[in-house]
């Protein structure tokens, strides 16, 4: 009984041990996204969503704290998948409403990461679960799969360079499940001009929008106007 | 030629008729931009609540160029039939008036008499796509502004930018203008064989309705037909807001109507030239 006992308790010493350096970990890259108040990044953004036909275009992200988020394409349209406010990593580590569980060790583009999940404490919080591969050596995600009430899942995959000190990524690619989409005939004005159809979409295809940030001006300020 | 161009074109432009498609054109253009100015969003939103439940969509989508979209795609359906009012008359109004047979003892070939009421009627139906594309396009532009085209349709959604819009409206137009030409040749050809002006109208107002139908219906049986029918060749202008742009598909489609042109402008020629003027 001793046996079993002492065994438990090592057990759960070594399991608080492993979610307190993932804590640890997790609070690193939160410090280091910290340090960014508000930026203004430039970049492009490709969008490729089974059911949109959009060209490659030059994008202004703002981002300024604790939430808020917008990317804007100038005189143009941008388009983006509910829940991609969260397309920055600062909010969703913001507060500290969550718990860390380790999740173990994975093998991601050919680089160990630490994975933990994130649970929310809040009942009512959108984000149910959230998913992160945390490089371990640059103390930045590299992965995030998060699951939200409303606006389904979602994957982000970040690439960093320049404003790695920051934390901030020089390209993310945000995959997403896409719902059907029609749209009566008589609401378009649609005549179907002649030559072969193009095939349907295929609704199972994941939605993928990829921006590549060019620069980033960091904690000079943004205006709530932006938003 | 030149010459006898010109009378044609003076006396399309001294029949009060010739103005009801410009006075038509002009109402429907000025009332679907006003419209759109002031409920505009509201169409919007209900035409965009399928994509707005799963995407955030920030920018301008009522602008100028989206207006002119929905403008073109609303009347091109329909501006044959008024080219129809015009292009059914020359010949056959002339005949109902008596005074083709007056028209004949001018030391002309009729095939040249014939041709120059033809580049009348064609001068007629490219001012009225002019007008047109003046009142949607300019007009919209300077209402509305500028920025990219979002342009829906039932399976996607297009989003063109604005440095990429104005040359597909010109090249559209140009294509329309094709479209045009062949309506204006079918109530050309069809006023040669009468003598009142009302029966080429409204069998041309028929032929277009009918093939317009045939052109819109996605029924297997009248699928196999629609790759004969001028119509579905019509609508082609559409291929220029394409991204990739299928150059090949609308080259077939000019071709198509260019060789509808060319055989109802020469079988009109070749019946006025062997018919016995009695009128």
């Amino acid at each position: 009984m001793r046996k079993f006992l002492f065994g438990t308790i090592v057990l759960m010493g070594c399991m608080m041990a492993q979610a307190q350096n993932e804590q640890a970990l997790v609070q690193a890259v939160r410090a280091k996204l910290e340090k960014v108040n508000n930026y203004t990044a430039k970049g492009r953004m490709t969008v490729d969503v089974p059911f949109i036909n959009a060209p490659q275009s030059g994008v202004v992200v703002y981002f300024k704290k604790p939430n808020r988020f917008k990317v804007v394409k100038d005189g143009g349209i941008s388009i983006l998948p509910k829940g991609g406010v969260s397309i920055n990593m600062a909010t969703l580590l913001s507060g500290n409403d969550y718990t860390v569980v380790p999740a173990g060790k994975v093998n991601f583009k050919g680089k160990v990461m630490r994975a933990v999940k994130l649970l929310p404490l809040a009942e009512n919080s959108d984000v149910v679960l959230t998913t992160l591969y945390i490089d371990e050596a640059l103390q930045v995600i590299r992965r995030a799969a998060v699951t939200t009430r409303e606006s389904g899942s979602y994957e982000m995959e970040l690439d960093y360079a320049k404003y790695v000190p920051y934390g901030l990524p020089d390209r993310v690619v945000f995959l997403f499940n896409t719902k059907d989409y029609k749209l009566p005939k008589g609401v378009t004005f649609e005549y179907e001009k002649s030559g072969p159809k193009k095939p349907a979409p295929d609704p199972n295809k994941k939605g993928r929008i990829q921006i590549d940030y060019t620069s980033y001006s960091i904690n000079k300020g943004v205006d709530d106007k932006v938003f | 030629m030149w010459q006898a161009t010109r009378i044609e074109l003076f006396k399309i432009f001294r029949k009060p008729r010739t103005y009801i498609a410009f006075g038509a054109i002009a109402a429907i253009v000025l009332l679907i931009q006003m419209a759109l100015y002031s409920d505009g969003e509201t169409y919007l939103r209900f035409a965009l609540q399928a994509l707005q439940d799963s995407f955030v969509i920030e920018g301008t989508i009522l602008n100028g160029y989206f207006v002119c979209f929905i403008v073109l795609q609303t009347l091109l359906v329909h501006v044959p039939l008024l080219i129809a009012l015009v292009a059914g008359d020359v010949v056959a109004g002339e005949a109902a008036m008596g005074t083709l047979r007056l028209l004949l003892t001018k030391p002309h070939h009729r095939s040249v008499l014939l041709l120059s009421k033809y580049a009348a009627s064609a001068v007629y139906t490219l001012l009225l796509l002019g007008f047109m594309a003046v009142l949607a396009l300019v007009v919209s532009m300077a209402v509305f502004g500028t920025g990219d085209l979002f342009i829906m349709k039932s399976t996607e959604v297009v989003i063109l930018d604005k440095s990429d819009v104005l040359w597909r409206y010109f090249a559209a137009l140009g294509f329309a203008a094709l479209s045009m030409l062949t309506v204006a040749a079918l109530a050309f050809f069809l006023s040669v064989f009468a003598d009142n002006s009302i029966g080429p109208i409204i069998s041309t107002m028929s032929i277009v309705i009918l093939f317009t139908i045939l052109t819109t219906m996605d029924i297997p049986f009248f699928n196999v037909l629609k790759p004969y029918l001028f119509t579905n060749h019509m609508l082609n202008w559409k291929g220029f807001f394409e991204q990739p742009v299928d150059y090949r598909e609308i080259a077939k489609s000019a071709g198509v109507l260019l060789l509808h042109i060319v055989a109802l402008v020469g079988g009109a020629v070749f019946v006025f030239n062997k018919k016995d003027i009695v009128s």
